[in-house]
């Protein structure tokens, strides 16, 4: 019971947060929380297995798409963009987003296919590290230009934005506003316990000894090519999914959110927190996200110094993150020590 | 189409994988000698670049007149200077204490990137500045009725070329290259041997962010400057690393080739988005054959 206790407390204050949040801040703090989830995918990549995706908002935003083309299609008929583009049916490949089930479905698949598409041939001939890192850096370069060049499907720089309505709810309503936060709070809760049981299971173990030497795994009879591949579909998967509940709380996505930069973000969330621990990747996607708000309501032009100054500072001085300083120094605390 | 069109965009290729090629050196030499990613190596291409505008600027301020020509040669070493400063110093402040942790240097050197970037905003403005380029380049040569070999494409690829052969002979005919190559194939027994190997380091470091910094100032004569210049290269930069290989000139040269050309005619024969496209896919496709790029540095080692 009592290792539950974090998981209960944080679970019953993000579920209260619409009582003393302004509506303002529940939407951001909506959209942190998926951000926390493409967090806990990285981590579970990156923190438990060793592989560095810097190509994972192309995984999120894969999702954000899917969802938008749902969205987009309660609103409109035929989409303001493709209209503007000469189209004028919509493409066989928007059909069936009409329907939210397909949309949801695809939210998951779609980047499952892609991280299959970039993994199944780069893990199969072992590259790996920093090489890894850079391969899917690049992805995430492709899919930008690829969206924003296919304009009539994709809605080109400005991607799919003027999003009106979910089930027949106005998306600017407060109420739909507070579902959608409740339900990504329940969504964040089950992708985490989710994670937490993958990284106790046997295959979690198997995760950290191909991090720590992939070579003697391989040499213990196990396949570190296909579980990489594994987790890394899955680690897609959930990103997908994050994607899919930022679009309703946002009500955009565009190429730049799918490009290199928000990747990198991903890692330095991760890296923030603690790479290697579920809470750290939750607390530093929260945190990191709430200060570059901050950053940009009271210091517009100070946030990228913050934010670069920041990834050195954690390199060079807190290589466990914000979790790994706190089992560091505050070992005694069991009330502290309980969270991390 | 006709073999004009080919030629020209091959010609253009050729003087994109230059610039590729400047930049690429430096990053497989870090990478080689010191398993470091630099993210922020497309910075110092935008230090080059700005070293440029900046020498302009003065010519403008003091003579009230810009003298592009003047200008732009007194710009070319000092641009390799500054870049090189800048990078010595962030090897001493930084990068050191990395050394083989290539994912910590990666998120590292990627802030050190916003920072520099977000500099540049705030000295130059975020707008993109024109540096004019010099007369001398502003015609071609004209080889048949429609190809045309721009003399500012002529002169980045014999810029690079130049840069190449002095790389070269340093690296493969000089005491200090010698043991640069020592240190980039084994480390712990180089320092056993007595080579300095933080000097080392140091110095490598700073002269590939200097060759990345005359890169810059080829770039300057392309088209307008801007606080995001680096960042248009970097990851075609990588590119040509992983294809080519870490550790040596060959690959490099080699990866910046197949890059720069394969990237210029993809681009023309579908559109600029699709190029991009196939040109990720065919690298990802290569690496079947060979994971380790075209030329690598030969191990036993399995880690």
């Amino acid at each position: 019971m009592k290792k539950w206790m974090p998981f209960i407390i944080t679970a019953v204050i993000l579920l209260a947060a619409p009582v003393f949040l302004s509506d303002f801040r529940l939407n951001l703090m909506g959209k942190y929380l998926t951000f926390a989830i493409v967090a806990l995918s990285i981590d579970l990549i990156w923190g438990y297995t060793g592989i560095l995706s810097l190509g994972h908002a192309v995984f999120f935003g894969l999702g954000a798409y899917c969802m938008g083309a749902y969205l987009k299609l309660q609103t409109e008929a035929l989409p303001d963009f493709m209209l503007w583009c000469g189209l004028t049916e919509l493409p066989w490949f928007w059909v069936p987003f009409q329907y939210f089930g397909f949309a949801l479905l695809m939210a998951i698949l779609l980047p499952v296919m892609v991280a299959i598409l970039i993994g199944l041939p780069t893990f199969r001939v072992g590259i790996k590290g920093v090489y890894f890192s850079i391969l899917t850096q690049a992805l995430a370069l492709v899919f930008v230009i690829l969206f924003i060049g296919q304009q009539m499907y994709t809605g080109g720089t400005n991607g799919i934005t003027n999003l009106q309505h979910i089930f027949g709810h106005s998306l600017g309503d407060v109420s739909t506003m507070r579902w959608l936060y409740l339900a990504t709070v329940v969504l964040l809760g089950l992708c985490y316990l989710f994670s937490r049981w993958l990284v106790n299971s046997r295959l979690g173990r198997i995760l950290v000894a191909i991090r720590d030497g992939e070579n003697r795994a391989k040499f213990l009879g196990y396949s570190p090519q296909n579980i990489k591949l594994l987790i890394f579909s899955v680690s897609a998967g959930l990103a997908g999914l994050a994607g899919a509940f930022f679009i309703p709380q946002v009500g955009i996505i565009s190429p730049s959110m799918l490009g290199i930069l928000p990747s990198v973000e991903i890692a330095v969330w991760v890296a923030v927190g603690g790479r290697g621990t579920l809470s750290g990747a939750i607390l530093g996607a929260i945190l990191i996200s709430a200060a570059k708000s901050f950053f940009s309501e009271y210091f517009p032009g100070a946030w990228l110094y913050f934010y670069g100054g920041l990834f050195i500072i954690v390199v060079l001085m807190f290589p466990q993150g914000l979790m790994g300083f706190i089992r560091k120094y505050a070992p005694r605390l069991q009330l502290i020590r309980l969270w991390s | 189409m006709s073999l004009d069109i080919i030629l020209s965009q091959i010609f253009n290729g050729l003087s994109l994988s230059s610039i590729l090629l400047m930049i690429g050196m430096g990053l497989s030499i870090t990478f080689g000698i010191m398993g470091v990613i630099n993210f922020a190596h497309g910075e110092f291409l935008m230090i080059g670049a700005y070293t440029v505008f900046i020498v302009q600027v003065i010519f403008a301020k003091l003579l009230g007149q810009a003298f592009p020509g003047i200008s732009f040669l007194i710009a070319l070493p000092l641009s390799f200077f500054v870049a090189a400063g800048i990078g010595w110093l962030l090897e001493k402040v930084l990068i050191r204490f990395l050394y083989g942790k290539p994912y910590e240097t990666l998120l590292a050197t990627w802030g050190v990137s916003l920072i520099l970037q977000q500099a540049a905003r705030n000295i130059f403005g975020a707008n993109n500045v024109d540096v004019a380029s010099p007369k001398w380049f502003e015609h071609g040569i004209q080889i048949t009725q429609g190809l045309q070999l721009p003399y500012n494409r002529l002169f980045i690829i014999g810029l690079s070329s130049l840069c190449l052969t002095g790389m070269f002979i340093y690296l493969y005919r000089t005491v200090k290259g010698r043991k640069i190559r020592a240190v980039m194939q084994n480390r712990r027994m180089s320092a056993c041997l007595g080579i300095p190997t933080p000097k080392i380091d140091a110095f490598t470091f700073a002269m590939g962010s200097g060759v990345a910094g005359v890169a810059g100032c080829a770039v300057s004569l392309l088209g307008s400057i801007g606080p995001s210049l680096g960042q248009n290269y970097i990851i075609d930069a990588f590119m040509v690393v992983i294809l080519g290989g870490i550790g040596g000139l060959a690959g490099t040269i080699a990866g910046a080739l197949v890059i720069g050309i394969s990237s210029s005619i993809f681009e023309f024969i579908s559109t600029t988005s699709m190029g991009k496209v196939i040109v990720f896919t065919l690298v990802i496709i290569f690496l079947q054959w060979k994971p380790q790029g075209l030329f690598s540095l030969k191990t036993r080692a399995l880690d």
